[in-house]
């Protein structure tokens, strides 16, 4: 809503010394959100004034016509002369009156005027259009044509109200009241402890029955109707520049004096208008819902085919406007350039209708206008009247009308809202100790008539149809009395629990990879099925059963993503673009799995609590989120330097990761050879745990198969690891037991085992393991080597055992049975043979 | 103390006279000052104390004196012995630390080489302000609530009072989760990613009895595109508070507190009306510039870029819960009354680390995130 101050300060005396910005203040703190002040004309400088076309000679031979007009300005040039100016504009003619700026002048934006040499001609100022000065659109495209009244020589700046001041506000849904200079002038007279010149307190003539017919067959949908009538109007008539201007600040166009009227008014009181060409309108006019396949073109003059919950305005023919949004193109004003002639009669219609209706209609057609914007925040019903007579009034000033004594009326009006309040709930909710007087006091303010002593009876006025609850009413008491000015108390929970462990094991999952050199990247969860097929995931694989969005940003993604893996290999592939080679990303975040079967999240009450099982019915229709951790590597994982070689990333770091995220969440993690989708399969390791002793897979590592390297444009030899949290902390050992620390001297064997190439190193591990027996403190494998002295398709695994036993020093021999039989088991599991032996 | 010479035996050893031991003594004594090095000094040392040196060889002469003149020319041999083994002794310390002082020197190291064999990681300055934002909270005793990111439009909306038909429903630019396409059904799910961190509010509150103090940081989403200031997916964190006799002057000290935590004690806010449909009375929330401490305003010889010269930087919302959601979510509103804020972190951490750009948060740019560590 764009408030001209000169026009506020019509319904409230504001001291002459108050800015712009004064004002915004005090609207700001009173919860107006004023977002800025314009200053129009602020570095405007004269001359600036009201000329007569004299003459006015073509000039050809330019690329666009030119005309060099000779224009008086009676005394303003100092000289009487008539003044020489070249234009390029043509909507005038001699005899005009026009607006001339002189050499000295500076126009909006700073734009200097001087007398200078053009088109061949001595050109000494301007023939100027509403658009070089800062007037906004007028419609007409072209310079400013005054009516014939206007005196030549006369100060244009004050004649066209060049300079003011206007407030921006943005209205929020509970203040539609502020969608008027009468609510903005009452919130200004209240900031302002001024009285408040109510612009909808008029005479208004009684309904009668002569009025112009109106049925109403939908009261649900408008419970007041109200139409006049007003005849003769000039055909000629036009808004004049005081009205023009206000609608120009405003941010309104300039039309035609009777939807400039209408528009007028619906500023000033906030009720939306809408007038008919009375010619145009056959019999009665209805309001009603539509018939399904029923159409209308409105006055955008677009087609709308109407859904049943439409609530239309009709005449005898059927539809003529759909109610409270936008009217219909058949019975659309005429103004004085129609080829049929201008409409000399109107019938003027001031309705309430429902907000929900009207906003389910704008909606439905994707049509918000000033009226539909109106009525969804809820309009005065009470004023209707008095903006139907506001509407006469100046038609019959301004177009020469006469008004018609007929006065229709249709009221269903509701019942005035009442709410009862104690005297001090206001203070209550904001923990001050207003009084019962100042709370009165601050309701009367608003409009409220306030009955009672402890508790308080408040009946609320029309135009505040946002006041329904006793908490309502506290805040207008409260943001009167000032927001700025509440005190500042800590309230004392009671004592908290801190973090959960889950809480704490997300922290310390990210410091842990942080630490261990990878950065954290927050990808959108937005993917493509096409990825999955990059990604070589099998046609039946789970992870391709996605929620998809009905209305996504992009087409190519309208899914939610299964597996962090698309976002976080498109982050590694946009840093390697950028440069960024050596590369370790992680991210930890929630993916999507929907229901086995889909359902849909019902609707609950909101009068009471929800039972368990209506709130178990809404998560049963939510897809399963875990949260998942991923990593991706690329490039160098050590740097070469000038303490020796590099080493690239790869398969083991990706399973390290695994290791890592296993060790802080205090889970054993089951590492095995493994095949899936983006994996290279030989280099794919199945990472598992246990959870209620039931192996469960909860992820991949590895390195990246080329294939899907090549299809994602990826660094070779990039390597993954991704995996399911949420299992992870499941399989969780929860709290460490502290270990007993033998302190007698430890026994160490090594051992070299051979085994066929194929088999697993954590086979032989978990054998020698097993076999050692309890004396075994730590087994480390240490080298593991190939090559022609161990036989083809073999290696040797070299283990360290180091041995201790809690109550003694180990003899030679004890620790060398023990070496004994976990090399036995590993034989007869593994089929490792001892090397050398 | 040795016997008197009671009976002189004239038998003399040429060796052990005095005189003689005195110049075998000086002798080893100038061949260990000599010794320039270990091995120079361990040569004198077999030299002049080895099993042939002239010392011990005159030692073992001892034996063939008369008794009584033993002890008098094995007191002397002795006491050469002695300072020869002492001088050598010194000799050799000296030379040993001569050499490690050497050594230390050769040893030296250009310690400015630089190290990044592996480069360092960070954590996302979006998780970590959330971690630091909650973390103040926590300290008061406030718990951390979490809750899905696809959510019913229920939590989302119903239950914090955005009616169907409510404007500010319109306000929030919802991404729409498909539903079941069927006979009996046209696709819609009544689900929604959460356009905000409220509705945990309303799960935290169906979950547990109050008192209820909790702050929720989480990951929301709405349909604007990605540019310098906005980003379809972002982060907010939410606070509830819901007790016996709460206010809203306790929401403001609760204002208070967290922006001194985090900006310094001499901050404050201011709050402004506004409207939410799930407070009411409901505020716009700012904070005192923490750069220019408002002094910028109306002063433009000291402008400001952080709060455009405003004084104040927009927080966020808050207000005291709407009764209304309190019933929908099972709490007595005539016994209990709560407070809630809710802010954005994207914006946070622009004003608060100078961060111009939604993009560079986005993108997972390592060149980013680096700087910003493991905490902030």
């Amino acid at each position: 809503m764009r408030v001209p101050l000169s026009w506020l300060r019509e319904y409230v005396d504001l001291p002459a010394t108050e800015t712009g910005r004064d004002v915004q203040a005090k609207l700001i703190s009173a919860g107006l959100e004023v977002e800025t002040v314009e200053h129009l004309g602020a570095d405007l400088k004269g001359p600036l004034v009201v000329g007569q076309v004299l003459t006015i000679e073509e000039l050809d031979g330019f690329k666009k016509p030119i005309r060099f007009c000779t224009v008086d300005v009676g005394q303003a040039n100092g000289t009487g002369e008539p003044q020489e100016i070249v234009c390029g504009a043509r909507n005038f003619a001699v005899g005009d009156k026009v607006v001339v700026v002189l050499p000295g002048a500076v126009l909006p934006g700073g734009f200097a005027i001087s007398a200078r040499k053009t088109y061949g001609r001595n050109s000494h100022g301007m023939i100027c259009s509403s658009d070089e000065l800062g007037m906004g659109d007028d419609g007409t495209k072209g310079i400013i044509v005054l009516p014939p009244e206007h005196e030549v020589g006369t100060d244009a700046v004050e004649l066209l109200e060049l300079v003011d001041e206007v407030l921006d506000i943005a209205v929020t849904p509970d203040r539609g009241y502020c969608l008027s200079l009468r609510g903005v002038a009452r919130e200004a007279a209240i900031a302002y402890g001024l009285p408040l010149r109510d612009p909808a307190l008029l005479d208004v003539p009684a309904p009668n029955a002569f009025g112009y017919p109106v049925k109403v067959s939908e009261p649900a949908g408008c419970d007041r109707f109200t139409a006049r009538t007003v005849t003769g109007l000039a055909p000629e008539a036009r808004s004049p520049i005081w009205l023009r201007r206000r609608l120009q600040k405003a941010g309104m166009r300039p039309i035609s004096l009777a939807v400039d009227v209408t528009n007028y008014v619906m500023l000033e009181l906030g009720q939306p208008l809408h007038a008919y060409d009375r010619s145009r309108i056959q019999g009665a006019i209805g309001v009603r819902r539509a018939e399904p396949g029923e159409k209308l073109t409105t006055l955008d003059g677009v087609v709308r085919t109407l859904d049943p919950e439409d609530l239309l305005i009709t005449d005898d023919r059927g539809a003529i406007g759909l109610a409270g949004v936008m009217g219909g193109a058949n019975t659309e004003i005429a103004d004085h350039g129609h080829a049929a002639g201008a409409s000399t009669e109107v019938v003027i219609e001031a309705a309430h209708f429902d907000p929900i209706s009207v906003a389910r209609t704008a909606r439905r057609h994707r049509l918000a206008s000033e009226a539909s914007k109106r009525f969804e925040r809820g309009v005065d019903p009470l004023a209707a009247s008095a903006a139907a007579q506001r509407t006469v009034d100046l038609l019959v000033l301004l177009a020469g009308g006469t008004a018609e004594a007929g006065v229709t009326e249709v009221i269903a009006p509701p019942a005035p809202h009442t709410i009862t309040i104690p005297a001090n709930h206001p203070d209550k909710v904001a923990g001050v100790d207003y009084g019962r007087e100042t709370v009165v006091r601050r309701l009367q303010e608003i409009g409220c008539d306030v009955y009672g002593q402890d508790e308080l009876i408040v009946t609320v006025p029309s135009w505040r149809p946002d006041l329904t609850d006793p908490n309502d009413l506290a805040e207008e008491v409260i943001r009167l009395e000032g927001y700025e000015n509440l005190p500042s108390t800590l309230p004392k929970p009671p004592a908290g629990l801190g973090l959960t462990d889950r809480q704490r094991l997300h922290r310390r999952i990210g410091r842990a990879l942080a630490g261990a050199g990878y950065v954290e990247a927050l990808n959108y969860p937005f993917i493509g099925e096409d990825v999955f097929d990059q990604l070589g995931l099998a046609a039946d694989d789970p992870k391709r059963r996605v929620v998809k969005l009905v209305n996504p940003l992009s087409d190519e993604e309208p899914a939610l993503r299964t597996t962090l893996l698309p976002g976080l290999l498109a982050a590694l592939r946009r840093n390697d673009g950028r440069g960024s080679h050596d590369l370790a990303l992680f991210e930890t975040g929630l993916v999507f799995q929907p229901q086995d079967e889909l359902r849909v999240a019902g609707r609950l009450p909101v009068d009471r609590r929800p039972t368990d099982e209506e709130i178990a019915s809404l998560t049963a229709a939510l897809p399963v989120q875990p949260l998942h951790a991923a990593v991706v590597l690329a490039g160098a994982r050590e740097q070469a330097g000038w303490w020796g070689k590099g080493r690239p990333a790869d398969w083991a770091d990706a399973i390290e990761a695994a290791r890592t995220l296993a060790r802080e969440a205090g889970a054993e993690l089951l590492v095995r050879q493994g095949q899936y989708g983006p994996w290279h399969p030989g280099r794919c390791a199945e990472l598992a745990v246990v959870i209620d002793g039931a192996e469960q897979v909860i992820g991949y590592a590895g390195e990246l198969h080329p294939g899907v390297l090549k299809a994602l444009h990826l660094p070779a030899r990039s390597s993954a690891m991704e995996l399911d949290l949420d299992a992870l902390e499941r399989a969780s050992a929860g709290v460490p037991k502290g270990p007993h620390i033998s302190s007698f001297p430890v026994a160490t064997q090594d051992v070299a085992l051979v085994v066929d190439q194929s088999v697993p190193a954590a086979g032989v591990e978990a054998a020698l393991r097993e076999g050692a027996g309890e004396l075994l403190e730590s087994i480390r494998l240490f080298d593991v080597f190939t090559g022609e002295q161990i036989g083809e398709g073999k290696k040797s695994l070299a283990y360290a055992l180091r041995f201790r036993a809690d109550d003694r020093t180990l003899t030679v021999d004890e620790a060398s049975a023990a070496r004994d039989t976990a090399v036995a088991l590993a034989a007869e599991r593994t089929g490792a043979v001892l090397r050398g032996a | 103390m040795s016997a008197p010479n009671k009976s002189y035996d004239p038998v003399e050893v040429e060796a052990l006279k005095p005189e003689e031991i005195e110049r075998m003594r000086d002798e080893a004594l100038a061949a260990f000052a000599a010794a320039d090095s270990l091995d120079a000094l361990q040569e004198a040392k077999v030299a002049h104390t080895g099993g042939t040196s002239p010392l011990a060889l005159a030692n073992r002469e001892i034996g063939a004196l008369p008794p009584h003149a033993k002890a008098d020319a094995g007191k002397r041999v002795g006491q050469a012995r002695g300072a020869v083994n002492k001088a050598l002794g010194a000799r050799q310390a000296e030379l040993e630390a001569e050499r490690d002082a050497r050594v230390l020197v050769e040893e030296a190291v250009d310690v400015t080489l630089p190290y990044d064999r592996v480069p360092a990681g960070a954590r996302h300055p979006l998780t970590t302000m959330m971690e630091r934002v909650a973390d103040v909270f926590v300290s008061m005793g406030y718990e951390v609530a979490e809750g899905p990111e696809v959510e019913a439009e229920w939590f989302n909306f119903d239950a914090l009072n955005f009616g169907p038909d409510h404007p500010a429903r319109q306000m929030q630019d919802t991404f729409f989760v498909q539903g079941p396409k069927g006979a009996d059904s046209d696709g819609e799910s009544g689900v929604v990613l959460r356009t905000h961190t409220s509705p945990v509010q309303a799960r935290t509150m169906l979950d547990r009895e109050p008192p209820v103090y909790v702050v929720c940081p989480g990951r929301v989403f709405r349909t604007d595109e990605l540019d310098a200031t906005h980003t379809p997916v972002f982060h907010q964190i939410e606070l509830l508070a819901v007790d016996e006799g709460l206010t809203m002057a306790d929401l403001k000290g609760t204002l208070d507190h967290m922006v001194q935590s985090l900006f310094g004690a001499d901050m404050k806010t201011r709050l402004r009306p506004n409207y939410f449909p799930f407070t009411e009375p409901s505020a716009e929330m700012d904070m005192l510039c923490y750069v220019c401490k408002g002094e910028s305003v109306g002063n433009p010889d000291r402008p400001c870029r952080t709060c455009s010269s405003e004084g104040w930087i927009e927080l966020g919302g808050c207000g005291m819960v709407n009764p209304r959601v309190l019933t929908a979510c099972g709490v007595d509103p005539e016994k209990y009354s709560g407070f809630a804020f809710g802010f954005g972190i994207e914006r946070m951490l622009m004003f608060r680390h100078n961060v111009e750009d939604m993009r560079d948060m986005v993108e997972g740019d390592v060149r980013f995130t680096r700087p910003f560590g493991m905490e902030i």
